[in-house]
């Protein structure tokens, strides 16, 4: 996918300009969260679960390789086959030719974010090959021709009547010639038209939300039911997922997935729950007779044993975007790439380069509410700090900024200075702000006063003029 | 006033501390920090300001400029080293020493050390009163409803929820009522409110028209640089709510110009 993420000032303007963005983020602000909220409330063990799903994955990581093999030596005892990606254009490559091997025309997909990440749509395109979503959302983004702007809710930013507009435009073809109103309608017309189109696949093409190393297993959790149609009905089943999506056990799957759905939707589960493992057995009813898992790096392994491994936990729930004050106001594209909300801000510069994706994790107030809900406890807000750092050092950080802040820090390593130079802006400011209290406009501030009044300071001087003028003391009435 | 200090035990509490003013407080509202002194003395504590104290860093951690930070850092923990406690009337200056400053020295251990000493005996205003000190009601009257907007690192970081509710109740005169989102960040974030501003905006809009639709006569907080940033918009939208910082209320200087106005009293 085409980063738009240099562009982040503008895509913001947009983003705030755009009243059906602006309407779906409201119900989703208070929607996700309020969920959440109920949810972990009905579950005493919720603290304690994180923990242990924070330590199972700082285990596998820590121990990656190992699973990994172990995960890959299953897969193949059971006759299925793992290819190793390190870049995404390895993966692009791998998945087209297994399609081309069974000659596709076209492919069930269900949705995955890695998918996403390396455009594999518009690449089996180009080679004549159909790639269909069948995950609502992502269905109708895909005729939308829109990137998703949410992980697990991917048409997030659309309004039902954008939805009806869409599917009119596009089923008029197929004989639904009614604009449809009811949020059910619209939901069987989808479901009508993807029936077929499950029936005629090639290829299913899934992600994973876990690669279970004792058995083997890749598990996929959704509320439609389409990944299982994706993984059943055609005749080669291909799983995409990166290399942190390997747990060790079936156990460890059960925590996590105790902790996701309630991170995600605040479902004490998801309505599916899906593992497969391995191709079609002699005997079983139905089953892809093909079965390959493609694993992908592109980059991640490069942060394990670094200060930045944490953002690798990550189980794509979209807690953090949800309770994103941030997310809230400009939604999932303004971040112009595959991931947006904080956990976007994160990966993001380490997936395409921390100078597309500078404004990122600068764009944030530390408000920590990410961190706060985060089922595995990623410190994002320590990470985003991690790649200012890594700007600073490297030069990236606006001129502005810099100048603005080398300033700043000579004056706050100099007392004695600082305090003549706060005495006189305090004044300043007192003196011509007296009549009112507070400035509408003011010299090197129209960031603030553009949108805000800049309160004046009182009047008699800084605290410490004060203090010293009282002999260390405050004033007494 | 006349603070109750039933509990902890009266031998175990700090008795002289050092009163961090927080840079903005020294600009914009000296009244905070002399709030903060009179509530700290009704309570039974020596207060010391030390005289060369600047600011605790921040604009330079969260801009990702280490070296300047650690320098920074440095002259504070050297500045407030040798008081039982050291009392912040800002949650995120005061995280900032407690939950931050220790994280900045890690290669360098003797220098950590005395991070974690400033870090264990740094506390914010309120949760020290309450916490610390066991001040379990105020002798003030401030006459108008109130709601309390919980400031993201004192929420979040320190764990300040309860405690200025529990003062505020105390308080004669004053009625409580929450705003529908209390947690939410207003959108000031320091430099984000002037390097993104269009979405500060937005997000101080929301916090404002929640402000707005609480029905209160006076939004508190615990920290200045969201109160600046709350008091602007508000101003700005004409809407006619008082804004102040919590401590004002506490010790009983309610009568004070609001943040912002001149004249205009409760």
């Amino acid at each position: 996918m085409q980063s738009t993420s240099r562009n982040f000032h503008h895509n913001v303007e947009d983003a705030l300009a755009n009243p059906n963005l602006q309407d779906s983020l409201a119900k989703l602000k208070v929607g996700f969260s309020e969920r959440r909220r109920q949810a972990v409330e009905r579950l005493p063990e919720f603290e304690a679960l994180r923990d242990a799903a924070r330590d199972i994955k700082n285990h596998t990581l820590a121990n990656l390789d190992f699973y990994l093999e172990e995960f890959e030596r299953k897969v193949t005892a059971l006759g299925g086959h793992v290819h190793w990606a390190p870049t995404a254009a390895d993966a692009r490559r791998i998945i087209t030719e297994l399609c081309l091997s069974v000659g596709a025309r076209t492919i069930a997909k269900s949705k995955s974010m890695i998918s996403e990440e390396i455009g594999i749509n518009d690449h089996l395109e180009a080679q004549g090959i159909a790639p269909i979503e069948t995950d609502l959302g992502e269905y109708i983004i895909q005729l939308r021709r829109e990137p998703p702007s949410h992980i697990i809710a991917p048409a997030v930013h659309l309004t039902k009547d954008q939805v009806a507009d869409t599917f009119l435009e596009h089923h008029r073809a197929l004989g639904f010639t009614q604009r449809l109103t009811e949020r059910s309608d619209l939901v069987a017309e989808a479901r009508h038209v993807l029936r077929q189109k499950f029936l005629d696949a090639d290829v299913g093409l899934t992600g994973a939300n876990f690669l279970v190393a004792e058995t083997g297993s890749s598990m996929l959790v959704t509320n439609e039911g389409n990944a299982d149609l994706s993984n059943t009905l055609p005749r080669m089943h291909i799983v995409l997922a990166s290399i942190e999506k390997v747990i060790p056990t079936l156990e460890d799957a059960a925590v996590l997935l105790r902790v996701l759905a309630r991170s995600a939707t605040g479902q004490e589960s998801s309505v599916y729950t899906t593992l497969n493992t391995g191709p079609k057995r002699s005997g079983d009813l139905d089953g892809p007779s093909q079965y390959h898992v493609v694993i992908l790096d592109n980059g991640r392994s490069s942060v394990l044993g670094t200060d930045m491994q944490e953002m690798l936990r990550c189980i794509r729930c979209g807690a953090c975007m949800n309770h994103c004050p941030v997310y809230g106001a400009i939604g999932g594209h303004a971040y112009g790439w595959v991931y947006p909300g904080p956990i976007g801000a994160v990966l993001t510069p380490q997936l395409i380069g921390v100078e597309e994706a500078s404004n990122l994790p600068n764009a944030s107030t530390f408000c920590g509410r990410c961190e706060s809900v985060c089922p595995v406890r990623i410190p994002l807000p320590k990470l985003m700090r991690h790649w200012r750092e890594r700007e600073f050092e490297r030069h990236l950080t606006p001129k502005a900024v810099r100048q603005g802040l080398a300033l700043w820090s000579f004056l706050a390593q100099r007392p004695k200075l600082y305090r003549l130079l706060t005495g006189w802006t305090n004044r300043t400011l007192a003196l011509f702000g007296r009549g009112e209290g507070r400035f509408r406009a003011l010299p090197l501030a129209s960031g603030w006063t553009r949108f805000r009044d800049f309160p004046a300071p009182e009047s008699g001087g800084t605290f410490h003029a004060q203090w010293a003028r009282h002999g260390g003391a405050r004033p007494r009435p | 006033m006349v603070a109750d200090v039933s509990s902890p035990p009266a031998n175990n509490r700090p008795r002289r501390v050092a009163l961090f003013v927080t840079c903005l407080v020294d600009l914009f509202r000296p009244s905070v920090g002399f709030a903060a002194v009179k509530l700290l003395e009704d309570a039974g504590c020596t207060v010391e300001v030390p005289p060369l104290q600047v600011c605790c860093g921040q604009p330079a951690y969260n801009s990702g400029d280490r070296t300047t930070t650690r320098a920074i850092a440095a002259q504070i923990v050297e500045m407030f080293e040798g008081y039982e406690a050291v009392v912040v009337p800002s949650g995120s200056c005061g995280g900032m020493l407690s939950r931050h400053y220790p994280g900045l020295f890690d290669d360098e251990p003797a220098m950590k050390a005395r991070a974690e000493r400033l870090a264990a005996r740094s506390h914010e205003l309120v949760s020290f009163l309450v916490d610390v000190l066991g001040v379990t009601s105020v002798a003030a009257h401030y006459e108008d409803v109130v709601t309390y907007h919980d400031s993201c690192s004192g929420l979040r970081e320190l764990g300040i929820k309860q405690q200025p509710r529990r003062l505020l109740d105390s308080v004669r005169g004053l009625t409580m009522r929450e705003m529908s989102t209390p947690e939410v960040c207003c959108g000031f974030g320091g430099t984000f409110c002037v390097k993104y501003p269009e979405i500060s905006n937005a997000m101080v809009g929301e916090k404002s028209a929640d402000v707005a639709a609480s029905g209160a006569g006076t939004l508190l907080a615990g920290d200045l640089g969201c109160l600046l940033n709350m008091a602007g918009k508000l101003q700005r939208d004409g809407n006619p709510v008082r804004v102040r910082h919590v401590a004002e209320v506490l010790a009983d200087m309610g009568s004070l110009p609001p943040i912002g106005e001149v004249g205009r009293q409760r």
